[in-house]
């Protein structure tokens, strides 16, 4: 694709955006692959314990077996981290990290 | 094997059967009631750090985390000696609650075996018999392989036979 020549405009006065709060901006819950859960566990688990339909609980189990990792679930702090500790209790290997 | 069964899922173990999960879940409260080692690779397996590149956070989250989870996780192991006969073949029926506690303990007994057996994305679990019957048939590593393996077709069949979610 060509570049498109930028159309001449004023700057509009962007107003300064508010940090959020620490606590509210986005983490991720991630999981990891690993050579011994099976396939048809880890999806049931997604559709268990997220409540995501068979098709999008398949596509992340995929996108974990074939990437490595993949994000399951997103939102404040202390929610990924009740996310990824239940998700320990069922074995799966996940962490929490910052979006 | 397990079966549906109604709203249930039913199998019918043989005697060796009985035996085999009787130990392996025995050995999964073993492992979390005798004062947990977390430099045991099994351990930091079934206990991972939630943040693992900030060792300080993650041992905080543990501090408060840790005791509920192994009392989960021993709950469904338990819940495995709970449902199978004492001693010789017999009947298994779970409902739901039973189905799922099966599911999470026999996982969780895979995980501590497959550390232990070092397991690996490229690890082809036949092969990896057929080597260990050749060096020794009648050592460990045959059988807890044969047990592995068994354990994954047993979990497979349950997570076939529950009802579809949705």
């Amino acid at each position: 694709m060509g570049v498109m020549a930028l159309p001449q405009v004023a700057p509009v006065e962007v107003p300064e955006i508010e940090e959020a709060p620490a606590d509210d901006r986005p983490w991720v819950t991630v999981v990891w692959d690993d050579p011994v859960n099976l396939m048809s566990y880890v999806t049931w688990v997604f559709q268990k314990l997220f409540g995501y339909s068979k098709e999008r609980a398949e596509q992340l189990m995929l996108d974990v077996h074939t990437k490595g990792r993949a994000v399951v679930s997103s939102g404040a702090r202390e929610r990924m981290e009740m996310d990824a500790n239940q998700l320990h209790g069922y074995g799966l290997w996940a962490t929490v990290d910052r979006a | 094997m397990f079966r549906r069964n109604g709203s249930q899922c039913v199998a019918t173990f043989a005697n060796d059967e009985v035996r085999v999960l009787r130990k392996v879940a025995g050995e999964v409260v073993g492992l979390l009631t005798d004062g947990m080692d977390h430099t045991d690779p099994v351990v930091s397996r079934l206990f991972p750090d939630i943040y693992p590149d900030r060792p300080d956070d993650s041992a905080e989250f543990r501090l408060y985390t840790e005791g509920e989870l192994k009392t989960g996780k021993i709950d469904q192991a338990g819940a495995i000696l709970a449902a199978l006969p004492d001693e010789g073949e017999g009947e298994v029926r779970l409902d739901g609650e039973a189905a799922e506690a099966w599911l999470r303990a026999i996982n969780d007994a895979r995980l501590a075996m497959g550390t232990r057996l070092d397991i690996t994305a490229e690890t082809d679990l036949s092969e990896e018999l057929e080597l260990a019957v050749v060096r020794d048939p009648s050592s460990s590593r045959v059988f807890q392989l044969s047990v592995y393996a068994y354990l994954g077709y047993l979990q497979e069949s349950l997570l076939n036979a529950l009802p579809e979610i949705d």
